[in-house]
């Protein structure tokens, strides 16, 4: 019998057991170790796009885009600092490692930054002369590794980041492969040179809120009360760790949604702990104002922030600032299309090169190799990064001056609404067309 | 010779003026009475003096000390000398957890015990402890030499790097990666210049045994996965 045209089944992959899957597992069964990789999530996730601003209209009147003042600086830090930083634009640069990234790229967040009228951040492994050269206001990140930690460095910061945990890996600490510690890094680290750093998740000397009170009462101590002390968590339980934060007496709270980038970490921590930060602004916000303290605590989000809109729409959510950290990578170079030979090369291809512990960036961004870091030239990306900054900036005053504010704090929950159901029961916002905030009206 | 009286001056008014001292000050030792276990006592100083504490302090105690030599006539709570860059801390009661944690430099001498994580991540301070040290001391200890002339609690030197611990009395246990090594003449010198700095008499460098990382943890092997 001749069966030739009988239509045959396709082949089908199992949603379940997809591609990636699969190969994930052959990888794993023939390795025996899991994958670790830098950035953050890479799943799909409910996000700012999943939000509008509703604009002026009749019952609102917008301001003229190209007349009227649309103001965006930021106070933060005016709880107990005696100096409290200025910046004017609410964009800061997130806290990312030397180490993890290279001297000229610390220097270009430094630059461009500087620029821009705003904050970088150092991360694990201490301050280096050349961030704090390049950058006009520079926060000191004070981690539970304690590398590079240094009395003096605290002294030239303008502001100390109590590090308690970051979006990507909440409740993880930090890992520094050896094929990246260079003599300079292992130095500034007090470790031997090509051995793996693992960053202690929990601090040494203190555990839980009432210890951490004491724990910024002494940073407060040695730098005479002068800068502002925030304490940054990754998104998990906003709502209580924002409150436990004010309680230890924070000037500043930064919270980072799962979306945020990390240096090296497992997928699997990556992908599977910690909220979007979509679903973390509002409780985070709500905590604020129960405890009397919104706009008095400044609290600043990070994880996924990629435009203008996404700065106006943590600001309407109540966030007083946002903070950059894979966005302004890419802004120096980082996964650029230019460099695609070298990215096939790598066994990857440019937008999904995540491999930034193996220190082989060919954009010379995540990588301690000196050849490949001297690629990045830290004046031009600099500029680069600051020019982004502006777009951001001009992107976000054009949507609040659409929605009728003069300053982009004036933006409010109820300029947005959602687009799905999921993301306005994250969000606390109606759903649009509706009155219904899932959760709260029914 | 300046005496703050705590009672009277508070802790503020006290660390502003240790912190404006300059290098060439006059003002070398300061006696400060009725700490009360106030927190972050004589932190953050960064000139060559002497601070005298009479009576307990409370929580990082002479914290990221430079250069300055505190003494504790009394216990101290948390964190004592942590993140101490240089100068001696030293601590004629007990200490609470953490004594030393991170420091990168100086010496920190405690007379009597020192609680749970003496010495945890301690980057290049010398500590000497002439009581007993409690669990988990010197985890992820990194440089730097921690000598006990008592006894040390569970899970000694967990995931050490390059500290050297030397430990006169029993050890409960050791932590991952932490081995006993040979004691040599090289490691003898150097219990002797500690023990000699923080006025130990009478006891000899060859009663303690030393004990250090077998690198074995050290760059990632999944034959190792137990042990992490």
């Amino acid at each position: 019998m001749d069966n030739s045209h009988i239509p045959q089944t396709l082949p089908r992959f199992s949603a379940t057991f997809d591609p990636h899957t699969l190969a994930e597992i052959r990888r794993a069964a023939a390795t025996g170790i899991y994958d670790i990789r830098g950035g953050g999530t890479k799943r799909a996730l409910p996000h700012f796009d999943d939000l509008l601003f509703l604009g002026a209209s009749v019952s609102r009147y917008p301001l003229e885009g190209y007349r009227e003042k649309c103001a965006t600086d930021v106070w933060l830090g005016t709880r107990f600092a005696k100096k409290p930083i200025h910046l004017k634009t609410p964009i800061t640069i997130a806290g990312m490692s030397f180490g993890a990234l290279s001297a000229q790229a610390k220097e270009a967040l430094g630059r461009g930054a500087s620029i821009a009228g705003t904050s970088t951040t150092t991360g694990d492994g201490g301050m280096t002369p050349e961030e704090r050269g390049q950058s006009q206001t520079l926060v000191y990140q004070y981690l539970p590794s304690r590398y590079g930690m240094n009395p003096d460095d605290i002294r030239k910061a303008d502001a100390i980041e109590v590090v308690i945990g970051q979006g990507a890996k909440p409740g993880g600490g930090g890992m520094l492969l050896g094929q990246k510690i260079s003599d300079r890094v292992a130095a500034m680290r007090t470790l031997p040179k090509g051995i793996d750093q693992r960053s202690a998740c929990r601090h040494p000397d203190w555990t839980g809120p009432d210890d951490l009170e004491i724990k910024i009462e002494e940073l407060r101590e040695i730098t005479d009360w002068e800068k502002p002390i925030y304490v940054k968590v990754g998104a998990t339980r906003p709502y209580y760790d924002v409150a436990l934060a004010v309680k230890s007496g924070a000037d500043v709270v930064v919270l980072d949604g799962m979306q945020g980038g990390t240096a090296a970490t497992q997928d699997v921590f990556i992908e599977h702990v910690g909220i979007p930060i979509l679903a973390a602004i509002r409780p985070a916000v709500q905590a604020l104002q129960d405890l009397g303290m919104h706009r008095k605590v400044q609290l600043i989000v990070s994880g996924g922030i990629r435009n203008g809109a996404d700065v106006a729409k943590a600001l309407a959510l109540g966030a007083d600032a946002v903070a950059i950290g894979t966005a302004a990578l890419v802004a120096l170079g980082d996964n650029d299309p230019q460099l695609e030979a070298e990215y096939q090369a790598l066994g990857t291809t440019a937008g999904a090169y995540d491999d930034w512990h193996e220190g082989r960036d060919p954009a010379g961004i995540t990588t301690q190799d000196p050849v490949l870091a001297a690629r990045l030239d830290p004046v031009a990306a600099g500029r680069r990064l600051a020019n982004y900054l502006a777009v951001l900036t001009l992107e976000a005053q054009t949507i609040a001056r659409a929605c009728g504010k003069s300053h982009l704090h004036n933006l409010e929950p109820e300029d947005l609404v959602a687009l799905t159901i999921e993301a306005a029961a994250m969000a606390r916002v109606p759903l649009a067309g509706t009155n219904w905030i899932p959760g709260q009206q029914f | 010779m300046p005496h703050v009286d705590l009672a009277v001056t508070s802790k503020r008014d006290l660390n502003a003026a240790l912190h404006a001292l300059p290098a060439n000050t006059n003002e070398t030792h300061w006696h400060i009475a009725n700490p009360e276990g106030a927190h972050a006592l004589a932190a953050g100083i960064n000139a060559p003096v002497t601070v005298e504490i009479d009576g307990h302090a409370g929580y990082y105690c002479a914290g990221m000390n430079s250069q300055a030599t505190v003494i504790v006539n009394g216990n101290v709570g948390v964190g004592v000398a942590e993140n101490m860059m240089s100068g001696r801390v030293h601590v004629k009661g007990d200490a609470s957890q953490a004594a030393g944690a991170t420091a990168h430099g100086g010496l920190l001498v405690i007379d009597g015990n020192a609680s749970a994580r003496c010495g945890i991540s301690m980057k290049g301070v010398d500590i000497v402890v002439k009581g007993s040290i409690g669990p988990m001391s010197a985890f992820m200890a990194q440089a730097g030499n921690l000598v006990v002339l008592g006894d040390a609690g569970e899970a000694l030197g967990d995931s050490l790097y390059e500290t050297r611990i030397f430990v006169r009395g029993a050890v409960k246990s050791l932590g991952a990666d932490c081995i006993e090594k040979d004691l040599r003449p090289e490691h003898e010198e150097i219990l002797a210049k500690l023990l000699s700095a923080a006025g130990v008499e009478g006891i000899s460098p060859s009663e303690f045994r030393r004990y250090g990382s077998a690198r074995g943890l050290y760059n990632f092997h999944v034959d190792n996965a137990s042990a992490y």
